[in-house]
């Protein structure tokens, strides 16, 4: 990626060893994919644990809904797609079986965003967030990089009800380490500093480093969330940051109508009011190598570094 | 028929050609989808070079006949026809998947004549295609409207929705192709989720149903010529048996051949194999 931090794995790959691993802690875990298991890697628990697995066809609906009978009758279940086949074509499923009744589903949307790269526009979710959001009572998740992936959906994992994971397809820069310990629900500082606030999740966290480290050249100092968990927002790091350097950033693989600046504008807001710009997608993208993609679509450090002299003119 | 149209010996050798540009064209953007571009090669050369009435000097004349690739992921092989049917320079091939192209990694509408459905989530196409149809009927235009479907894309409910649909409003200008290769993305079609049998189940949902290999131009152009010309007052689908990947022997019936590019050494045997170089 165009983040100049060293690369781990993708998050997907992240995915897969966490299912793995709660196959052989819990006879209750079910994985369900439609026809993508190689590419979301659910493939791997399938593998070791075929008759907890099962390939539904490309029939992502259906899915949702076997897999809402199979937590009312007691599974904790994963169903695994690209995020744009998983949340398009089983909303409606999601809504009525999954979200309304609470049911112990963990959506596990893979490829997410633009950097899947030359597959393009019809394979690309923008929107995953906006739909995600609207299921009341669903967990929001993205995950930066491979070590907080594994956190984060181990304790989805052990948490009753719907989760929604969005993963991606490239190689994430390596933010977290096995000693750190990251929570769902609890936004991470990443990098301190005073002047403003640079918000973002998943690729984009190590662009927004990388921003912040052009402007700490100039004498000014980002401080950087990682905001993994959309819902529960952890409006208090938020409201805490707004407060204390009175700008903000925030920095979005997906639509800026309806996803993460949304939540955390709509926090800041109701908290302590600051200058905010937003750095996201305005339309869909295209094919493309995803360094091309994320250079054509405005999501670069070099954008952040603007966004940010504009909310830190606004402040003045 | 169309006015340039080749003949059945004609579109045997073009489809050489096509398989030619699939393989180039993949090797070159180094991702993307060979087997489900190969296996249509057939059906894809008969109806861009004999069958459809299309013009593509003028790619929206309102009595065109329509082609929807629902399984957009095969895009390549329509590219590669449409380049050889005269809708933009074959030169134009080499810049699939890349930025800025027009020619993206499945089929955009509005980038680039010629393309009537934006396709690549799987399992709409029929649906507008449908439409199409529908609206045909309404206008008594004489057009036709073909869609190809994969196989494994079939698994979608709304597929079936748009099959009762098109029998209920009885769309006989409306001709359904399931490129019947028998593979999908994680295996074989009748080990991830069974379809057969597959020739009943369009017959029980009220289509006239023509089987095929699909692979057989003569069979191609026969099963072609009878949906054309079809009285039966009832959609049409041609159930097209193929092989995934074919004409590249070491790609052929290859699950892995889903959706990898060739490298560099495996495109220059494949195009050793396939021959037909003019
Ligand atoms: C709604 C949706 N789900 C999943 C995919 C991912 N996908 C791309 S191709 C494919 C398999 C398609 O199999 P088939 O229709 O038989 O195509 P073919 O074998 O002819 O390539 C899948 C699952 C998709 N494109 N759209």
């Amino acid at each position: 990626m165009s983040s100049t931090r060293a690369l781990g794995r993708a998050t997907r790959d992240a995915f897969g060893d966490v299912l793995v691993k709660l196959g052989a802690e819990r006879g209750d875990v079910v994985v369900l994919d439609a026809d993508l298991a190689k590419s979301t890697r659910s493939g791997k628990f399938q593998a070791k644990y075929p008759e907890r697995f099962f390939d539904m066809g490309i029939c992502e609906a259906n899915m949702c809904g076997v897999a809402a009978g199979l937590a009312a009758s007691g599974k904790t279940v994963f169903i695994a797609s690209f995020s744009s086949f998983l949340l398009c074509k089983g909303f409606d499923q999601l809504r009525m079986a999954v979200a309304y009744p609470g049911e112990n589903v963990k959506i596990i949307g893979t490829h997410g965003g633009i950097t899947l790269g030359e597959d393009g526009a019809s394979q690309m979710s923008i929107e995953d967030f906006a739909l995600a959001l609207s299921l009341p009572g669903v967990v929001v998740c993205h995950p930066a990089d491979d070590e907080s992936a594994k956190q984060l959906l181990t304790q989805i994992a052990a948490q009753q009800g719907p989760a929604y994971v969005r993963l991606g397809r490239e190689k994430a820069p390596t933010l977290y380490s096995a000693n750190d310990k990251v929570e769902l629900g609890r936004a991470q500082v990443l990098r301190d500093g005073g002047d403003l606030t640079l918000v973002a999740n998943g690729l984009m966290v190590g662009l927004a480093l990388d921003a912040a480290e052009q402007m700490a050249a100039t004498g000014v100092e980002a401080r950087v969330i990682d905001v993994h968990t959309l819902r529960p927002l952890d409006s208090a790091t938020l409201a805490a940051a707004a407060r204390e350097t009175g700008a903000m950033v925030v920095v979005e693989e997906h639509l800026k109508v309806a996803g993460l600046g949304s939540v955390v504008a709509q926090a800041v807001v109701e908290s302590h009011p600051v200058p905010m710009r937003f750095v996201g997608l305005e339309g869909y993208a295209e094919s493309g190598s995803p360094a091309a993609l994320l250079a054509k679509y405005g999501l670069t450090a070099e954008k952040i570094v603007a966004a940010a002299k504009e909310v830190l003119a606004a402040k003045r | 028929m169309s006015m340039n149209a080749l003949s059945q010996a004609e579109c045997v050798a073009k489809c050489r050609v096509i398989r030619r540009h699939i393989i180039e064209m993949l090797a070159e953007a180094g991702s993307g989808h060979p087997g489900g571009s190969l296996s249509a090669a057939e059906v894809v050369t008969a109806l861009y070079f004999h069958f459809l009435r299309q013009d593509p000097a003028q790619p929206e004349a309102a009595d065109r006949d329509r082609f929807i690739l629902s399984k957009g992921h095969a895009v390549p092989v329509q590219y590669a026809a449409m380049a050889e049917a005269g809708y933009f320079e074959v030169s134009e091939l080499s810049t699939l998947r890349r930025i800025d192209a027009r020619l993206q990694g499945h089929p955009v509408k509005g980038t680039l004549p010629g393309i009537e459905a934006s396709t690549g989530a799987l399992g709409q196409g029929l649906s507008i295609a449908c439409g199409h149809a529908l609206a045909g009927k309404m206008d008594a235009a004489g057009y036709k409207v073909f869609c190809m479907m994969g196989d494994g894309e079939i698994d979608e409910g709304q597929v079936w929705e748009a099959a009762l649909f098109a029998a209920h409003q009885k769309l006989s200008n409306l001709i359904a192709i399931v490129d019947a290769n028998g593979i999908q993305l994680d295996g074989r079609v009748e080990d991830i989720l069974g379809l057969e049998p597959l020739v009943d189940k369009w017959a029980a949902f009220g289509w006239s149903v023509i089987e095929i290999d699909g692979n057989d131009m003569g069979q191609v152009f026969d099963a072609l010529e009878r949906a054309v010309a079809n009285t039966s007052g009832q959609p049409v689908c041609i159930i097209s048996r193929t092989v995934k990947g074919k004409g590249v022997s070491f790609m052929e019936n290859g699950v892995e051949w889903h959706g990898v590019a060739p490298t560099a050494e495996e495109a220059e045997r494949a195009l050793a194999e396939i021959g037909g170089v003019a």
